[in-house]
């Protein structure tokens, strides 16, 4: 009997396009929650409570209190939703100047592609978190500091995509025919090439989210992001270092598995949306 | 032969420039006050103002950007990349000794990293759809979501703190005279940081081979290999292995910049006196001349990474030899 049910074939509820857009819908509600969230308990994440400090994890403070008595796990939150207003802002500049960019270089003719491809390699030459620890020093560090060196770093492997499909869409018959009625280039570019490039520029945006966050929190772990009294998650893994080697571990560990969710939900949801978006992939 | 090696030459010397171009600009419009981030708000406070100006002069505040780097450019063709201001040392000294123990660091993450995740794209390739293929699959995704500080912190808890199986950070032992450091000691010391990175970095080549191995398994030679009576593993070993190491070498190759980018911060969390640790330093402190030597000394590295790999292609893969497919 039970050997028969469990060689049963599992039962499909939901077809699979479905499943891939209840999990996307899901994810996005889930990291509104902890945006909103984040916001509503800014107040109480800076709130201080002497009687309450270096308390482990417990029903109370589930994620337990630091040296001044804040509560671990509404900084967190409070962090997490600095973290993907940043991620928001820096990964939506990055998309856009790929965009422009990748389209400049496939359609500006020799010189300026072969100027932007330049751009391109050099950008990659330079590992990611020196770049990175230059432009915030270059902007004097705090929120914008960050924001504008994740946008400004993460733009050229979008970029490249985006030169590549629409050289490919350029070769198109559908934008001959265009060229041949006598539609003006702005006019085709508008018209048939940014539809075409469209779904892959929204799932690259998607997908810089992650990679955003990421950097923003490594780039505030090392001093060059927010300023300490901001809550972010960077801030509260670099002062969790200084507890570490007396036992509070969950100073780090909780907001660490915190920001790993957020991340992982970014990432779902991007896989996701390119699942349902981009046809070569639609029978994934 | 001698014009690709007059071109890269070429390449990379435009590529110098270009870097040390913005990294000088980018230092240079920076609105943090070198001398106030230096001496901090107390002492600044106290400070007289003659002093003030004086230490405005050794920070090079107020000459020109174009001037400054003038000068920089022409010592550094001379071999001269100025005085680092925070280790009052030559920058080429500092970076010489910093770089030693980095590139140890880094040389074992990438080479453990490198051979791990080769392993494991070639066994989840293997078992495709299959129990193993789905935890090395899971445990990819997972870090590529992690952030490599924080690992670095959990480890330390685990492996430092509560287990005290490694030192919590540096180099060497605290107190310890450099002529008593044994090899042993600097083994000690990196390898709760080497850990690290290379734990972070397995994701990227184990997920390209695990690719790569499902395609040369439905290949004709390996299913040719099958039908004189080999076993997949041992087709696989015996004419898949050149086909799947190329790319995962290129990828490896390719990744140094990741890896790089990986050891700040893991330096930064151990306390590690690395490359890393000193431009986070240099950063804070708004000491220019050693940060634009790091920048370059870290685009150098990346350019001969990626210029390795290319030469290294050329050795293992035969048609690459014969051909002039690559440049």
């Amino acid at each position: 009997m039970v050997d028969e049910i469990l060689h049963q074939p599992r039962r499909r509820v939901l077809n699979n396009r479905t499943q891939t857009a209840v999990t996307l819908v899901v994810s996005l509600v889930l990291l509104l929650a902890v945006v909103v969230g984040g916001r509503l308990l800014f107040s109480v994440a800076q709130q201080t409570d002497f009687t309450a400090k270096n308390l482990a994890p417990s029903l109370q403070h589930l994620f337990g209190t630091d040296w001044m008595g804040r509560d671990m796990l509404s900084r967190s939150l409070a962090g997490l939703s600095t973290s993907v207003l940043v991620g928001l802002l820096a990964a939506g500049a990055s998309a856009i100047l790929a965009l422009v960019l990748g389209a400049a270089a496939a359609l500006g003719g020799k010189r300026v592609d072969t100027a932007i491809t330049w751009l391109i390699d050099l950008m990659l030459g330079i590992p990611h978190i020196v770049l990175l620890i230059l432009i915030s020093f270059a902007i004097g560090k705090g929120f914008w500091g960050v924001t504008i060196g994740v946008a400004l770093t993460h733009w050229p492997n979008l970029a490249r995509v985006i030169r590549a499909e629409i050289l490919q869409c350029r070769e198109a018959t559908f934008v001959a025919y265009a060229r041949k009625l006598g539609k003006s280039p702005v006019r085709i570019a508008l018209d048939h090439m940014l539809p075409y490039v469209f779904p892959q520029f929204l799932v690259g945006l998607v997908l810089l989210f992650p990679h955003a966050i990421l950097h923003e929190a490594a780039i505030t772990f090392l001093g060059f992001g927010l300023p300490p009294e901001q809550p972010a998650i960077g801030i509260i893994l670099s002062e969790s270092m200084s507890y570490l080697s007396v036992g509070m571990w969950w100073l780090a560990l909780f907001p660490g598995i915190a920001l790993i969710i957020t991340v992982l939900l970014f990432d779902r949801a991007g896989s996701n949306l390119r699942k349902l978006i981009d046809p070569h992939r639609s029978q994934e | 032969m001698a014009s690709r090696i007059i071109w890269h030459i070429v390449k990379f010397i435009v590529l110098m420039f270009a870097v040390s171009i913005v990294a000088f600009v980018l230092v240079s419009i920076s609105p943090i006050d070198p001398v106030q981030a230096n001496v901090g708000q107390t002492a600044y406070l106290n400070m007289s103002e003659a002093k003030r100006a004086q230490l405005a002069d050794y920070w090079g505040v107020g000459t020109p950007i174009w001037e400054r780097y003038g000068h920089w450019l022409i010592s550094a063709i001379q071999g001269d990349f100025g005085m680092s201001l925070r280790y009052n040392a030559p920058v080429t000294s500092v970076i010489a000794t910093r770089f030693a123990n980095s590139a140890a660091l880094m040389a074992v993450a990438w080479t453990i990293s490198g051979v791990l995740g080769f392993v494991f794209g070639v066994v989840a390739g293997l078992f495709k759809g299959r129990w193993p293929d789905r935890i090395i699959k899971g445990y990819c995704f997972l870090l590529a979501s992690t952030p490599t500080f924080w690992l670095a912190l959990v480890f330390l808890t685990l492996f430092a703190v509560w287990l005290g199986w490694f030192p919590l950070g540096f180099s060497v032992p605290i107190g310890a005279a450099s002529q008593d450091v044994t090899f042993w000691d600097a083994l000690h010391h990196v390898a709760l940081p080497a850990l690290t990175l290379s734990v972070v970095g397995v994701a990227n080549v184990a997920l390209h081979t695990r690719e790569k191995t499902i395609d040369v398994l439905q290949s004709d030679y390996v299913r040719f290999a099958r039908a004189r009576g080999e076993s997949s593993l041992g087709a696989l070993l015996h004419h898949g292995l050149r086909n799947l190491a190329l790319p995962a070498l290129t990828l490896q190759f390719a990744s140094i910049s990741e890896i790089f980018g990986g050891s700040v911060l893991v330096e930064q969390v151990f306390s590690y006196p690395g490359l890393g640790q000193a431009a986070v330093t240099a950063g804070l402190g708004g000491d220019v001349a050693l940060l634009v030597g790091i920048a370059l000394i870290s685009a150098a590295l990346v350019f001969g990474g990626n210029l390795l790999a290319n030469v290294l292609y050329g050795v293992i893969d035969p048609r690459i030899r014969r051909g002039q497919s690559y440049g």
